[in-house]
């Protein structure tokens, strides 16, 4: 059974854990403001909030997902609001609305709410408004009508009202200015309540913590673990095969919190399976090793979306053109492996793929842990990039990345990485062997450059053609040295 | 004054076609598609699939009662297919189940027998095999053939635009209820009620009376929902009719994809001929229009390039001449702008064509040959109440074009990787359908005896605001406050044999009519006070609830006398209906008068190329726009806005793929890109012109849904130039959409890539 808030309901469901919030709120719940535009993601029209307690913690996290493709098992526990769980009296606007009337920031009216609660999401984030983090809360929101602009001028407002919240009781506050109901005041209680009736459920009140795990969760026989779909965001597989994974037993990993968490460990750093790409751009761990991150990022998904997937779920699709696998690559990251019977062994990224979606991986291994080398901070360069139609929330026509060491002026070890340009995201091995023992000269960069021509296979599709897909990486991997400052103009 | 509407769309409580309430024992249908893009259809065995748990019923082409028929211009496209299927994703036949998951889980589980035959895609080689929807057709003015020998330069060319999908984020789709009466209520969301009532009345073999068909409002439409709403609604009433039972059909946003026609790509040719003053003394265009497997509304589309073919330059010999071309594609449709930006983009490419090769400033030869008061179309209606100059003159000076063209040279001095693209986009748009019967409404207006007023037109809302003016409309007239209006639903029953909403014009149609019909309310209240209160009519008015009698409180106020009214049995409701005036167009010359009025503008768009990577941000479009006397600028900034930012999306990133078997690659949200939020201009000014608008302009405020989009193709050619600053010699083609691949390989066309010395020696 699952239980969680909707809105200010306590839900108690036996829906499959796999099936979606969206059409659990849509047509169990009958709740009509959440609208349907794509159910992949792309568009943000069925956005809505999720809140999480964490462990100890009195304030709820609130984070704006697409229902379409959370799965219900990953609102166990939480607080889920929709538009109608923070709209006020009929007759009033919260200010998130008001702006966006204000503005005219709504035409047809079927992508509103979806921003509406971006919007208030970004309200009730525990980082203060900025007027760069009020744009970046809409950036999975598509609006076909307005061109934009007049969303920006809600925001806007919108931002300028936020400069007076207060950085603590910000829920006290944003409740009196009418942002929320009243009743948010009461969410952090009522989830702790949540909680400790699970626990006391489970453990016959001894003082185990439990982690807001879904409770499907529970162990399964090595057959059933072979079968059941291991599930994290949902971002990929809820996308693929929805009517598939809602009719399985999956197994949630989402939140189980073993799976978390990102820390350095003497010259490595590892990250829990279930990393969100928001809880890497959040980590300190992070940043402090790779400083670049948060523009890289920024060209990975959307807000909510990255909010939701997980950097595992990413290697474990095997899109040639996984942004996170193609970082990772060039960081030289491996994988832990666990299969049913707890048995664990270590893989490079690298060796994961055999080939188009296929890896070196049993049916019942789950990755629990990816770990790399940290960079050293004196001699060692990373550098992302990406080129897609869309410049934002787009999959890559090709990306790659670089990490290089460097000593006197020369390369004394390099990984480049590259996707869209073969069956598998990929490492370019002769490409990086081409530069060790150089001197950082143009000529370096070209016998890179021209070695990388025949390391790569793209094939044209919807992305580009493949002349261009080999154009673009031999332009990209110049692009690393002039953004690393190895090369001037 | 705000969009009324979104006091609504905020708290989630608008209405859209998925939300209505269901029916208990409601029927979930879901759409069998032709797996081939062109064959014979040999068999079609639903067996299996109505073994299928909750499975109620397949519903094939055998199984339509009247006429397998939904073609709106020219008959040529079955509601279900028969005998062939033209195109991946027609409707072959239609599953209904106990609930949407099992409707489409049957849909693998019927099978559908093609023997294939060549597919076309490409509407050059659809020409050249005679494969046309309908006969071309030439506008002709003065002697072009004639003409070339005293041209001092002559230029030509080829020019390609992609098509476009619309995108609207509520899909297609509609909800039927059999009636008592035999026959069938359908909600729909569609801009063109009468067209989906039209049709499914044919199909079912009942009269139009038969079929009502209601709309409250659309999540987007952009043309997209205006003929091809039908199929959608006819397949729910088919359901509903056979089996008794409420049906309800929602496509998926792919299916939506596949099934849908677009944008119409065009393939055309350009030949331009100038004086030694840069005077556009000949122009020749040939379009060759990409129309799908059926005419839909292609031939519409194709009359509408030719009559922008010349957009908004003066130009006295033209011959232009359009080919609708059959492929084995989903049937294109309409989308804003209508086969105009098509048309458009040609002369501005033949423009830029010819100023690259005399090597002067695009912008010299446009200025010089704008339209001026008077002078004619080549469909031979003159240009009246002219701002073509006025509005490139005035963004020229407002937006200072000299300057931005020192800053982008500056700049591209300054900047070896970066160059930055400056381009001038004047456009003149026609207001009207141009099948001129087309251009009549009706409004139907109550007035309640508590003094509100229910108001019930043709006009379909999906977000261009036609409500919130419609309602303006009528509360100015009526002398009353907005508050006591309602704009109702759109529905057959209540105004009939209406116009689709669209060609721009739905707001002077049903808010001309509006007007007229509150006109003859309030001369019916007035006498009615002039006897009650014995005061003479001519001085009598309402203004603010208040009656006035040459200017002063008379005692009396709309309450008052709308109560007094229904007491003395006076009628309280109006209908009204509005033709606009001395339209007329013959198409067998090609001549006449087809428009209303001209709209008028002019944008400076400014880019920015990274020449490494190709990519690019458009960093600013500066506009002056005719909205004439704009009733709501707020909602027309909104048009403005909206139009340009999806006329960007076309020249840019919008980008449909269909392989040469005719499968649409770029299917979904993921393939399929619109702008988003970041790729927006930072800068996009509206200037609102000082211009009278027009008498035939409801209110004299100009229409404005269409023309905004056309801004957008100066984008492309600001692409262009950016990309020739980098690249002098590039050869590049006219051809949009202008994706970053586009720009990357014409940066770099001497790359060879595998194998052979990397040739990018700028570096």
């Amino acid at each position: 059974m699952l239980q969680f808030y909707l809105n200010d309901q306590l839900i108690r469901t036996d829906q499959p854990a796999g099936s979606t919030l969206l059409d659990f709120v849509r047509y169990n719940q009958h709740l009509k403001g959440t609208k349907i535009g794509c159910r992949e993601g792309d568009c943000g029209a069925c956005t809505v909030l999720v809140g999480e307690l964490p462990a100890g913690e009195a304030v709820v996290r609130y984070q704006s997902m697409t229902s379409c493709l959370t799965p219900l098992g990953n609102a166990h526990g939480k607080h889920v609001v929709t538009v109608e769980g923070i709209n006020a009296a009929r007759g009033t606007l919260t200010p998130v609305q008001q702006a966006i009337v204000q503005e005219n920031g709504s035409q047809c009216g079927f992508c509103t709410v979806g921003f509406v609660m971006s919007l208030t999401g970004h309200a009730l984030s525990a980082r203060p408004s900025t007027p760069t983090s009020v744009l970046a809360s809409m950036d999975g929101n598509i609006c076909r009508c307005t061109g934009y602009k007049s969303l920006e001028r809600a925001a806007a407002h919108l931002h300028e009202q936020l400069t007076a919240r207060p950085a603590t009781e910000a829920v006290g506050w944003l409740a009196d200015q009418q942002f929320v109901p009243a009743y948010f005041a009461a969410m952090p209680a009522r989830l702790q309540a949540l909680r400790d009736a699970a626990t006391a459920a489970t453990t016959g009140g001894s003082e185990a913590t439990i982690p807001t795990a879904a409770p499907v969760a529970k162990p399964l026989d090595a057959p059933a673990a072979a079968r059941a779909r291991i599930l994290g965001g949902g971002t990929d597989l809820l996308v693929q095969q929805p009517e598939h994974v809602r009719a399985i037993p999956v197994e949630l990993v989402f939140d189980q919190t073993q799976l978390r968490g990102i820390r350095r460990d003497g010259d490595v750093i590892r990250l829990g399976a279930a990393t969100t790409a928001q809880q890497l751009l959040e980590s300190e761990v992070m940043l402090a090793v790779v400083p670049a991150l948060p523009r890289f990022l920024k060209l990975v998904s959307s807000t909510p979306i990255r909010q939701m997937g997980t950097v595992a779920g990413n290697f474990i699709n095997a899109s040639p053109i996984g942004d996170l696998t193609i970082m990772f690559l060039a960081l030289g990251a491996e994988i832990e492996l666990e299969d049913a019977a707890g048995q664990r062994r270590a893989l490079p990224l690298a060796d994961l793929y055999l080939g188009y979606k296929q890896l070196a991986k049993t049916a019942d291994e789950q990755v629990t842990e990816i770990r790399f080398p940290a960079p050293a901070a004196a001699s060692d360069h990373f550098n992302f990039e990406k080129v897609s139609k869309r410049t934002h929330l787009d999959i890559a026509s090709v990306n790659t990345a670089a990490w290089l060491r460097l000593e006197d002026g020369v390369v004394r070890a390099a990984r480049l990485s590259a996707g869209g340009v073969g069956p598998v995201p990929m490492l370019l091995p002769r490409a990086a062997a081409a530069l060790v023992g150089q001197p950082l000269s143009t000529e370096t960069l070209r016998r890179a450059q021209e070695v990388a021509q025949q390391e790569i296979s793209p094939i044209g599709d919807v992305r580009g053609t493949a002349h261009y897909k080999r154009l673009l990486l031999h332009q990209l991997l110049e692009a690393h040295f002039v953004e690393l400052g190895l090369l001037t103009d | 004054m705000n969009h009324l509407d979104p006091i609504r769309h905020v708290r989630g409580e608008s209405q859209y076609l998925d939300d209505v309430p269901e029916q208990h024992g409601t029927l979930y249908a879901a759409v069998v598609e032709s797996p081939l893009a062109h064959g014979r259809l040999l068999a079609v065995d639903a067996s299996a699939a109505l073994l299928r748990p909750g499975v109620v019923r397949v519903i094939l082409a055998a199984d339509i009662p009247g006429t397998n028929q939904i073609g709106g211009i020219v008959p040529d496209e079955p509601l279900l297919a028969e005998g062939h299927v033209h195109f991946r994703g027609q409707p072959v036949a239609l599953v209904l189940a106990e609930s949407e998951h099992a409707a489409h889980a049957a849909l693998a589980h019927v099978r559908v027998d093609v023997d294939p035959l060549p597919v076309l895609t490409d509407p050059r080689v659809a020409a050249a095999q005679g494969e046309l929807l309908v006969p071309p057709r030439t506008f002709r003015i003065g002697d072009s053939a004639a003409a070339w020998a005293g041209c001092a330069h002559v230029f030509e060319g080829v020019a390609e635009s992609g098509g476009q999908e619309h995108l609207y984020i509520e899909t297609q789709g509609a909800y039927a209820f059999p009636t008592e009466m035999g026959g069938v209520r359908i909600i729909s969301s569609t801009q063109g009620p009468t067209a989906v009532q039209r049709h499914t009345a044919h199909v079912l073999g009942l009269g139009m009376h038969q079929v009502e068909v209601d709309v409250t409002r659309l999540g987007g439409g952009f043309g997209g929902k205006e003929d091809q709403a039908t199929p959608w609604g006819a397949l729910a009433a088919l359901g509903a009719f056979l089996t008794r039972r409420p049906v309800k059909l929602v496509l998926d946003r792919m299916a939506d994809m596949r099934m849908t026609g677009k944008r119409h790509p065009y393939s055309s040719d350009f030949k331009i001929g100038l004086d030694a003053d840069l005077k556009i003394v000949a122009y020749e265009a040939t379009f060759y229009q990409n129309g799908g497997a059926a005419a839909d509304l292609s031939p519409a589309v194709l009359e509408r390039t030719l009559f922008h073919s010349t957009n908004t330059y003066f130009i006295p010999n033209v011959t232009a001449t359009a080919y609708s071309c059959r492929t084995n594609l989903p049937p294109n449709t309409a989308f804003r702008g209508f086969g105009g930006p098509q048309g458009m983009f040609v002369i501005e490419s033949a423009l830029a064509c010819a100023a690259e090769q005399l090597g002067v400033a695009t912008t010299e030869i446009q200025r010089r040959n704008l339209l001026r008061e008077g002078d004619l179309f080549p469909y031979r209606q003159p240009a009246e109440l002219c701002h073509a100059e006025q509005a490139w003159d005035t963004a020229a000076q407002r937006f200072d074009l000299p300057a931005r063209r020192r800053e982008v040279d500056a700049f591209n001095q300054a900047h070896r990787w970066q160059k930055q693209g400056l381009a001038v986009m004047p456009i003149c748009f026609g207001i009207s359908f141009t099948k001129t019967a087309m251009n009549q409404a009706r409004a139907l207006v109550h007035i309640y005896t508590d003094g509100t007023v229910g108001v019930s037109t043709g006009a379909v809302e999906m977000g261009q605001g036609v409500n919130t003016k419609i309602a303006q409309v009528a509360a100015r007239t009526l002398g009353i406050g907005l508050h006591r209006i309602k704009v109702e639903s759109t529905n057959t029953t209540r105004v009939a044999n209406t116009s689709p909403s669209a060609a721009s014009a739905t707001a002077d149609l049903n808010g001309k009519a509006t007007e007229l019909a509150c006109r003859a309310l309030r001369e019916r209240i007035l006498r009615l006070a002039s006897t009650e209160l014995s005061l003479d009519y001519e001085g009598l008015h309402i203004e603010n609830e208040q009656v006035l009698a040459a200017g002063k409180p008379a005692d009396s106020t709309w309450e008052k006398l709308v109560s007094a009214a229904y007491w003395q049995r006076v009628s309280l409701s109006e209908n009204a209906h509005y033709a606009t005036p001395d339209l007329h167009f013959d198409a067998t010359t090609n001549q006449g008068y087809p428009f209303a009025y001209h709209v008028y503008g002019t944008a400076l768009t400014t880019v920015t190329v990274d020449c490494r990577r190709g990519t690019y941000t458009v960093d600013a479009v500066q506009i002056a726009h005719d909205f004439g006397q704009s009733i709501n600028p707020q909602v027309d900034l909104g048009q403005i806005e909206g139009g340009t930012v999806q006329g960007i999306g076309w020249m840019t990133l919008e980008e449909l793929v269909y392989n040469d078997e005719g499968r649409l690659l770029s299917n979904s949200l993921n393939a399929y890109k619109i702008p988003d939020l970041y790729s927006v201009p930072p800068v996009l000014d509206v200037h609102f012109l000082d211009t009278p608008g027009h008498p035939r302009a409801v209110l004299r405020s100009k229409a404005v849904g269409e023309p905004p989009l056309m801004y957008g193709i100066g984008t492309y050619f600001a692409l262009r130039d950016a990309v020739r600053a980098f690249n002098p010699d590039s050869t590049i083609s006219f051809s949009a959409p202008m994706t970053p691949e586009k720009v990357l390989v014409n940066l770099y066309p001497e790359f060879v890539g595998a194998g052979k010395a990397a040739a990018v020696a700028r570096g």
